[in-house]
C-alpha cells in the first residue's frame, strides 16, 4: 500500500511542466492540484481498481496489435514484427470464416428475435396475475435457470436430448425413431435458441416488471373512460410505459449480438454440428488454442469486437434520435 | 352473469367496476395455462436430472425415467463421492469463490465509493474508463497472452484476479452510495473522520444490504464459472468442479460418437455419473436460492434505476 502515496492517480495530468503556459492552463493545473490536495484519500482508493482496469482490460486492448504483427507463443506480448493487414486478408479470403460469420449472424438474429420479446410477453402475462403468491411463485421458478452454471445447463440439455432422454421418449411415444439431436447440424439452432430462452426468459422479466409498477394507474383509468379495452390499454398505455426499458435492453442485446453464447456453443457443439454451430468466437478459439495461430485468431477477435462496438454505438445513436432513450 | 351465489366479496369486486367480462375470464384462464406451462417447462429438467441420478442404469438405457426415479440406486452417488478428485475440485471451487469474491468486493466497493462523489474532479473520466470496457474488450487471445506473460497460468490468480470488477455491479453500487444522505458523511467529516474512516465506519455499516447483494452476485458467478479455469489451469488437481463436470461430459460424448457399441455400459454409467455430478454441483445453489433470490432481484432493479 506504500506505493499509493507515490503513485499519481490515473486521469490526472502531470503538474510538473514548466509554468510558462497560458493563463487558462495554469488555472486548470492549479485546479487539479487543489483537487488532489483535498481528495487525495479518495483518489488513493481508486488506484487499485484503476490498475485492474489498465492491466486486465486496457492492456489486452493494446495487445490486439498482435493482429497486425507476427506473434510467437512465449515471445513478446506485442508480437515480433509488423505484417500489416496480412491476417485480416487471410480470414477475409478464408471460406470457413464466412461460414462461421454467417452462423454468427443467424444465431445472433434468432437469439435477438426470441430472447428479446419473450421476456416482455412473460412480464405482461405475469402482470395480469392478481394472486400475489401465485405470481411470486411463477417468478421464482422462472428465475431459477439463470443461477446455474453454463456447464450444468449444457449437461442438462445433453441429458434431455440424449438417445434415451425425455425428448426421444416423446419422439418414440409418437411413433418416431430416436433422433441423435446433438449430432445433427439441422437441429443445433433450435437447441441453442430454446435452451437460451429457457435460461434467460424469466430473469429478463425483472426489469420489465419493475417498469410496469411505475406506470401511473390514472392513465389506465383515462384510457378506460375513453373506451379502450384491455388490448388497447396494453397497446397505448402499458407498452409506451415500458418503452425506455425496452429500448435500453434492446441496445444492450444488440451490443452482445456478435458475441453469441460462446461458452454454451463450445460446450454443446462437436465436429458434426460445425456447419451450423461454429461461430466466430468458437472458430477463433480453435484457431488460437488448437492451431496456435495467435495473430490470426487475434485479428478475427478484433474484427468481431469492432463490429460489436459499432453496433452498440449505432443502436444508441438511432435510439437517441428516434425515441429519445439512450445509454449515455 | 357473475351474480349467482358468489357471495358478498365477488359482488363487491363487481361493484368496483372490475367485473370480469367473459373475454377477460377466458384470458385469465389462458394466462393461467401458459404460466403453468412455463413453470412445468422450467422445472422439468431439474426433476428429471434428480430422477436420473437416483435411477438404475437399466431404466435409463430403455428411456423410462421421467419424473420419478426407477429402480432406486445410489451406486453412482457412492462412486462420485468416493472420487477424491471430485472432492479436490469441489474444494477448489469453494476456495476460488471465496478468494475471488473477497477481492472483487474490495475493489468494487472502493471504486464505486470514489465514483459516487459528485464533487470529485475527473470523476467523469473515471466512470468512462470503467464503462467503456462494457462495450469493447481486448478479446480472448490478447487476454490469454497477457495472463500467460504475467506468469499467472496454473495458479489461482488466473481465476480470481482478471474478472475482479464487474462494471454492472460497480454501477449498482455507485447508485446505492449516491442514494445515501450526504449529511451523514459531512457530519463524520466535522467529527474528524478522514475519508477512510468515513468509508469504514459510516458508509460500510449502512451498506450491509448492498454488500450482501454484491457478495451474492459475485459468489454465484465465480461458483458457476468454468471457462477461465478451463483455459488457464492444466493440472487436474487445480480445477474447479465445473470443469470436472465438463470433462466428464466431453469424455462421455466422445465415447458416444466414436465408440458406438464398443462400450455401451461405460457410456451409460457415465450418463448416471453426469446426473449425479450435476445434482451435487447444483445443490448448494438450489439450497440457498429461495433465501437469496429476492436480494438479486432488488439488486438488479437498483441497477436499473440508475445505470
Amino acid at each position: 500500500m506504500a506505493s499509493e502515496t507515490l503513485r499519481r492517480p490515473e486521469g490526472t495530468r502531470p503538474p510538473a511542466l514548466p509554468r510558462t503556459g497560458p493563463d487558462r492552463r495554469t488555472r486548470r493545473r492549479r485546479g487539479w492540484r487543489q483537487a488532489l490536495r483535498r481528495d487525495w484519500q479518495l483518489y488513493s482508493l481508486a488506484v487499485l481498481p484503476l490498475l485492474f482496469f489498465l492491466v486486465f482490460r486496457y492492456l489486452p486492448m493494446l495487445g490486439n496489435v498482435i493482429a497486425f504483427r507476427r506473434f510467437e507463443p512465449g515471445g513478446n506480448l506485442f508480437g515480433e514484427y509488423w505484417v500489416g493487414l496480412r491476417y485480416f486478408r487471410m480470414f477475409f479470403t478464408d471460406p470457413t470464416f464466412w461460414e462461421v460469420f454467417t452462423n454468427t449472424l443467424v444465431l445472433g438474429t434468432l437469439t435477438l428475435l426470441f430472447c428479446f420479446p419473450l421476456p416482455i410477453v412473460l412480464a405482461l402475462l405475469l402482470n395480469e396475475v392478481r394472486t400475489r403468491t401465485l405470481k411470486r411463485f411463477v417468478q421464482s421458478v422462472s428465475y431459477l435457470p439463470h443461477f446455474l452454471s453454463i456447464v450444468i445447463v449444457a449437461a442438462m440439455v445433453m441429458q434431455l436430448l440424449s438417445v434415451d432422454g425425455t425428448v426421444n421418449q416423446l419422439v418414440r411415444g409418437l411413433g418416431g425413431d430416436a433422433v441423435p439431436f446433438l449430432q445433427q447440424p439441422e437441429w443445433f439452432r433450435t437447441i441453442y435458441v430454446s435452451s437460451e430462452v429457457w435460461q434467460t426468459v424469466g430473469w429478463g422479466t425483472i426489469l420489465y416488471l419493475a417498469a410496469l409498477t411505475t406506470i401511473d394507474e390514472n392513465l389506465y383509468e383515462a384510457a378506460r373512460i375513453d373506451g379502450a379495452n384491455r388490448w388497447r390499454q396494453t397497446w397505448h398505455v402499458t407498452l409506451p410505459g415500458i418503452r425506455p426499458t425496452m429500448v435500453t435492453l434492446l441496445i444492450l442485446n444488440i451490443g452482445t449480438f456478435m458475441a453469441v453464447g460462446f461458452e454454451k456453443i463450445l460446450l454443446l457443439y462437436n465436429a458434426l454440428t460445425y456447419p451450423t454451430a461454429d461461430v466466430i468466437s468458437t472458430y477463433l478459439f480453435r484457431m488460437g488454442f488448437e492451431s496456435s495461430n495467435f495473430s490470426y485468431a487475434a485479428a478475427i477477435g478484433l474484427f468481431e469486437a469492432v463490429i460489436g462496438l459499432i453496433l452498440v454505438l449505432t443502436a444508441n445513436t438511432i435510439s437517441r434520435r428516434t425515441v429519445g432513450t439512450s445509454l449515455w | 352473469m357473475t351474480v349467482g351465489t358468489g357471495g358478498s366479496r365477488s359482488a363487491a369486486v363487481g361493484r368496483r367496476g372490475v367485473r370480469p367480462s367473459r373475454g377477460r375470464r377466458v384470458f385469465q384462464a389462458v394466462n393461467a395455462v401458459i404460466l403453468t406451462g412455463v413453470v412445468i417447462v422450467t422445472l422439468y429438467p431439474f426433476v428429471n436430472i434428480v430422477a436420473r441420478s437416483l435411477s438404475d442404469e437399466a431404466y435409463l438405457i430403455s428411456g423410462q425415467v421421467n419424473l420419478v426415479p426407477r429402480g432406486f440406486d445410489l451406486t453412482a452417488y457412492k462412486l462420485v463421492l468416493s472420487d477424491s478428485m471430485f472432492w479436490t475440485n469441489y474444494r477448489n471451487t469453494v476456495v476460488y469463490t471465496v478468494v475471488a469474491t473477497f477481492i472483487a468486493i474490495v475493489l468494487t466497493t472502493c471504486y464505486a465509493y470514489v465514483l459516487s462523489k459528485p464533487q470529485l474532479k475527473g470523476r467523469g473520466a473515471l466512470v468512462g474508463v470503467a464503462v467503456f470496457t462494457m462495450f469493447f474488450s481486448g478479446g480472448l487471445i490478447p487476454n490469454y497472452v497477457l495472463i500467460t506473460s504475467l506468469g499467472m497460468k496454473n495458479s489461482i490468480w488466473a481465476v480470481v484476479v482478471p474478472n475482479a470488477i464487474s462494471v454492472f455491479n460497480l454501477l449498482v453500487m455507485k447508485a446505492f452510495f449516491e442514494s445515501l444522505p450526504v449529511e451523514l458523511e459531512e457530519a463524520a467529516a466535522v467529527d474528524g473522520l478522514n475519508t477512510y474512516g468515513t468509508l469504514l465506519r459510516i458508509v460500510l455499516p449502512l451498506s450491509k444490504a448492498i454488500i450482501a447483494t454484491m457478495v451474492l452476485f459475485y459468489a454465484v458467478s465465480y461458483w458457476n464459472s468454468w471457462f477461465t479455469a478451463f483455459l488457464y489451469l492444466d493440472r487436474q488437481e487445480l480445477l474447479p468442479v465445473t470443469v470436472y463436470l465438463r470433462n466428464l461430459i466431453s469424455g462421455a460424448t466422445g465415447a458416444q460418437s466414436a465408440g458406438g457399441v464398443a462400450d455401451a455400459d461405460a457410456v451409460q454409467a457415465a450418463a448416471t455419473l453426469q446426473s449425479v455430478t450435476i445434482v451435487l454441483t447444483t445443490l448448494p445453489i438450489l439450497l440457498v436460492y429461495p433465501f437469496v433470490q429476492r436480494f438479486f432481484v432488488s439488486g438488479v432493479m437498483l441497477g436499473a434505476v440508475k445505470g
